[in-house]
């Protein structure tokens, strides 16, 4: 794991380990195997907007079936939120939504460059989005969780877990 | 009417013997978490500036956002429907539903369609529907109602949900554990969701620039249900429209934290529908997500129901600025005890549910529980926008007072108690609204009207004709007044630093008169001197029981008492805590600008102006020294909320003393809330808190101090040693 001395992604990293959601940073090059670590079988994605591969273990552009059955959901971030360890998933016509939301281990994959400090730099960004092209997104905050039982119980209806892959340029 | 009286008490009882100590639990530990998460953000109080700003401009400009929004979501390709009431959105959504010949509908939670009956509508169509929250989904389970905004289920205990299941279902093999029953609730509903055929959801704000709709949750449920079925419906109410998504920020970043403590919940979906998501068969083995149809149909429905209405209303009119965070329950020490079911309408509850539901049910709906509220104020600071809550609930009880029969109308009692009130106000309401009156004749008569009010068919003839529970020890009123004392007595001061007049409210003038004498002698010992003139009551005895009326008359004669003495350069130093509120805030109301700023510029609670006499080099030997003395302190409910409790502890540890203060929110008398029979209880349930704070081993010994009337006869009902002001404490 690389170390940084810039600001904003510490502190999104710090965050994300304040929410319990993990967090390995690696590079295009090294991408598949970093995520053939990452996974749980069996795994589906859908296809990333950056110059990566998938390693053979995802299925991608799965269909709802396989959706279904999947353990793990790797989706693109748009954007990650630095003092929230937050992340906006896109909700797009290949399934980002539903693949990041039924498996039980969500990874979503950010671009170091797009960790943005705070909460409204990356609503100002997604108006944008929401105006010209209609956009939708989710912005992600660790697993999903509810507390309706009587104590925190992480993985509702939801992911239990999540792990963001961040990618170095 | 005490068969009415008797009934809510009795209810009232059986709440809080049944689901109080689970809210108990988890609305103190939304509370406790809510203020941690607010101390660490930093701009706290500019985002509730901007997020009120915002809410006001979007509902002064509403018609035309709304315009806007439709413009917005037809452009994407979806409908808008503005439904008037909940007749005409039910009608709507089952045309929907109707349309899509839906044999299931899914929905994740929204208190708006709670508010429309939108599953019974359905429900008489046939249409199976599914609450998806999971608390939601245990309150429809067990036929309930939601007991609280946010948490809908939070009057039910881990087992008793587990009961719940096991008696519905009974499943082979119960599950138990949060985890257990949390895996269990999710199979069942994943299954229902994978079917169905329409999703419905809520929304929190929707934006009229780009028909963005913001759902914040933490579960996931919303997001199943807006994009697994292929048609989505979204209810809201207009007030949740706000002109753009760069006004969504600062709701967002209060949101969560108001109500539970969270910085943000898991999620928050910013969906611009139709969606672009594929629709989802997971029967479909054969199709690619990517070559699946996105065509989703879309509807979103815009319900007014009686809040374009609440727009035009003065003073309801605030309540359209509520984001629905819960802050106000949770902080409500009531409402900790009691819980929505008793606190609440047919749909909203909490010291923000009375606007709510007098806005969008019924006066008589809000009547239900409208007086649960006390007015202490401890819900006004944690309102992410600012709404004067505890005003609205005021001004509700007033028109209660007002739509009350005037058949009743008795004129012996209108002649004993000249307000300004109408003649079917309720006889206990108007006996409380004119203490100043009682107490003037209650001194006047001393002590025989102390003995006679203590007599046993005295005591009978109170509980049953006005409702003053007869467990309550009665204010036992003074022949000397402190005015009196004051008129008689040789100032000791000759040559003053300051002169001040301290205001002789009606307990510290007829009852507490020693703490008065304490205050007195303090001030002079500072060197200050001080004139005790005769000064009409507040008006906060009448203001407590909505009679609005009777109590801008006082502030009107209590300006007028005190403005000479401000004009000629003295301070106006207060006692009793609800009074200074009084003057800070329900004053603002009631008298002109330029009057009530002069009035609140000379103003001080008698501990912060200690405070500043000490801090201006007043010589501190003067006081009683507390040498390590002991000392438990509980501040007033009103008091903390302007932020003035700090001055009596610092003051205190200055001279000394070592004190430990209480933090529950509340006593639980404010005024006369526990002298009347429907409350004594609960009363008495919410200040056990504070008796077992100051009873633990660290705080038994400790000599008790209070600063309010109410927090001082609450004590020294619920604790064997007596209680006192602090003046009493440090007075030479």
């Amino acid at each position: 794991m690389a170390t940084t001395t810039n600001p904003t992604l510490s502190t999104f990293a710090d965050a994300l380990d304040e929410l319990g959601v993990a967090l390995t940073r690696t590079t295009a090059d090294e991408f598949a195997a970093t995520l053939d670590d990452v996974v749980r079988d069996p795994a589906v994605g859908v296809p990333l907007p950056f110059d990566v591969t998938y390693p053979d273990r995802v299925t991608v552009d799965p269909t709802p079936a396989a959706l279904e059955r999947a353990a793990t959901g790797v989706t693109p971030a748009t954007f990650g939120v630095a003092n929230y360890g937050s992340v906006l998933l896109p909700s797009t016509a290949d399934g980002a939504e539903p693949v990041s939301l039924y498996p039980e281990l969500h990874v979503p994959v950010v671009r170091a460059g797009d960790v943005l400090p705070d909460l409204p730099e990356a609503l100002d960004r997604f108006g944008d989005m929401a105006r010209t092209d209609g956009a939708s997104t989710v912005v992600a905050t660790g697993p999903s969780a509810t507390a309706d039982m009587g104590e925190l119980v992480l993985g509702a209806h939801g992911p239990e877990a999540v792990h963001v892959v961040m990618l170095d340029e | 009417m005490s068969k009415g009286r008797g009934d809510k008490a009795a209810e009232i009882r059986r709440l809080m013997a049944t689901e109080g100590s689970a809210i108990e639990a988890n609305t103190k530990g939304f509370n406790r978490k809510r203020r941690e998460a607010v101390a660490e953000l930093d701009n706290y109080e500019e985002l509730r500036t901007r997020a009120r700003e915002i809410k006001e401009d979007a509902i002064d400009r509403l018609p035309e956002l709304i315009a806007e929004l439709r413009e917005s979501v037809e452009e994407n390709g979806g409908h808008l429907y503005v439904a008037d009431d909940a007749a005409d959105a039910n009608r709507y959504v089952r045309d929907v539903v109707a349309d899509e010949d839906a044999e299931r509908v899914v929905k994740s939670k929204s208190m708006t369609t709670e508010e429309l009956d939108v599953n019974e509508a359905l429900e008489a169509d046939g249409v199976d529907v599914v609450e998806t929250d999971l608390g939601e989904w245990v309150v429809q389970l067990a036929d309930e109602t939601p007991s609280h905004l946010i948490a809908p289920a939070i009057h039910r205990s881990r087992e008793s949900i587990a009961d719940l299941f096991e008696t519905v279902f009974d499943p082979a093999d119960p599950p138990e554990t949060a985890d257990e029953l949390t895996t269990f609730a999710r199979t069942r509903l994943g299954e229902l969701i994978r079917d169905a055929d329409v999703g419905m959801t809520g929304a929190n704000f929707v934006t009229a620039d780009s028909g963005t709709l913001a759902l914040v949750t933490s579960e996931g449920n919303a997001r199943k249900c807006a994009v697994t079925p292929d048609t989505h419906v979204a209810v809201a109410g207009v007030e949740k429209v706000v002109p753009s998504t760069d006004d969504l920020s600062p709701f967002l970043e209060l949101l969560a934290r108001s109500g539970t403590g969270q910085d943000l919940t898991a999620y928050v979906s910013l969906l611009t529908p139709p969606v672009d998501s594929p629709t989802l068969d997971f029967d479909d083995d054969e199709t690619p997500l990517s070559e699946r149809e996105s065509d989703r149909e879309f509807h979103l429905v815009l319900v007014d129901n009686g809040r374009m209405a609440m727009r035009e209303d003065e003073q309801l009119r605030e309540t359209l600025y509520c984001i629905r965070c819960g802050a106000c329950s949770n902080s409500c020490a009531n409402f900790q005890h009691v819980g929505g079911h008793a606190f609440g309408g047919e749909t909203y509850s909490g010291g923000i549910g009375t606007g709510w539901e007098a806005g969008v049910e019924s006066l008589d709906s809000a009547a239900e529980f409208n007086d649960l509220c006390t007015g202490c104020s401890r819900c006004v600071n944690g309102c992410p926008t600012k709404i004067d809550i505890p005003w609205i609930n005021t001004v509700v009880r007033d028109r209660i007072n007002r739509g009350a029969d005037p058949e009743g109308t008795d004129f012996l009692v209108e002649g004993l108690t000249p307000d300004e009130e109408p003649g079917g106000l309720d006889l206990d309401k108007r006996l409380f609204g004119n203490f100043a009156t009682l107490a003037k004749v209650g001194s006047a008569t001393a002590p025989v009207s102390n003995w006679i009010a203590d007599a046993a068919p005295v005591r009978w003839a109170l509980e049953r004709v006005a409702g003053v529970d007869a467990r309550r020890d009665l204010p036992e009123f003074r022949r000397e007044t402190l005015v009196d004392w004051a008129r008689t007595r040789t100032a000791t001061v000759t040559d003053p630093t300051r002169e001040v007049v301290l205001y002789p409210d009606v307990y510290t003038n007829h009852v507490q008169v020693e703490r008065g004498k304490a205050a007195v002698r303090t001030l002079e010992a500072l060197g200050v001197s001080v004139r005790v003139p005769s000064v009409p009551s507040s008006g906060r005895a009448p203001l407590s029981q909505g009679m609005i009326a009777t109590a801008e008359e006082h502030a009107h004669d209590v300006y007028g008492a005190l403005a000479e003495h401000v004009d000629a350069g003295r301070d106006v130093v207060v006692i009793e805590p609800s009074d200074l509120a009084m003057f800070e805030r329900e004053y603002e109301r009631f008298l002109a600008d330029a009057a009530v700023e002069r009035l609140q510029e000379h103003s001080y609670e008698i501990m912060e102006y200690v405070y500043g006499l000490l801090a201006n080099g007043a010589d501190a030997d003067a006081l009683r020294a507390g040498d390590g003395h002991e000392v438990a302190y509980h501040a007033h409910c009103q008091q903390r909320t302007l932020g003035l409790d700090a001055h009596t502890t610092a003051v205190l540890d200055d001279l000394g003393y070592d004190v430990v203060t209480s933090d529950v929110e509340c006593c639980g008398m404010a005024g006369s809330f526990g002298y009347k029979d429907t409350y004594y209880e609960l009363s008495m349930d919410v200040g056990e808190d504070l008796a077992e704070q100051f009873s633990t081993p660290e705080t038994r010994d400790r000599t008790v101090v209070a600063s309010g009337t109410s927090c001082l006869e609450q004590l020294d009902a619920l604790l064997s040693r007596p209680s006192r002001h602090p003046i009493e404490l440090i007075a030479p």
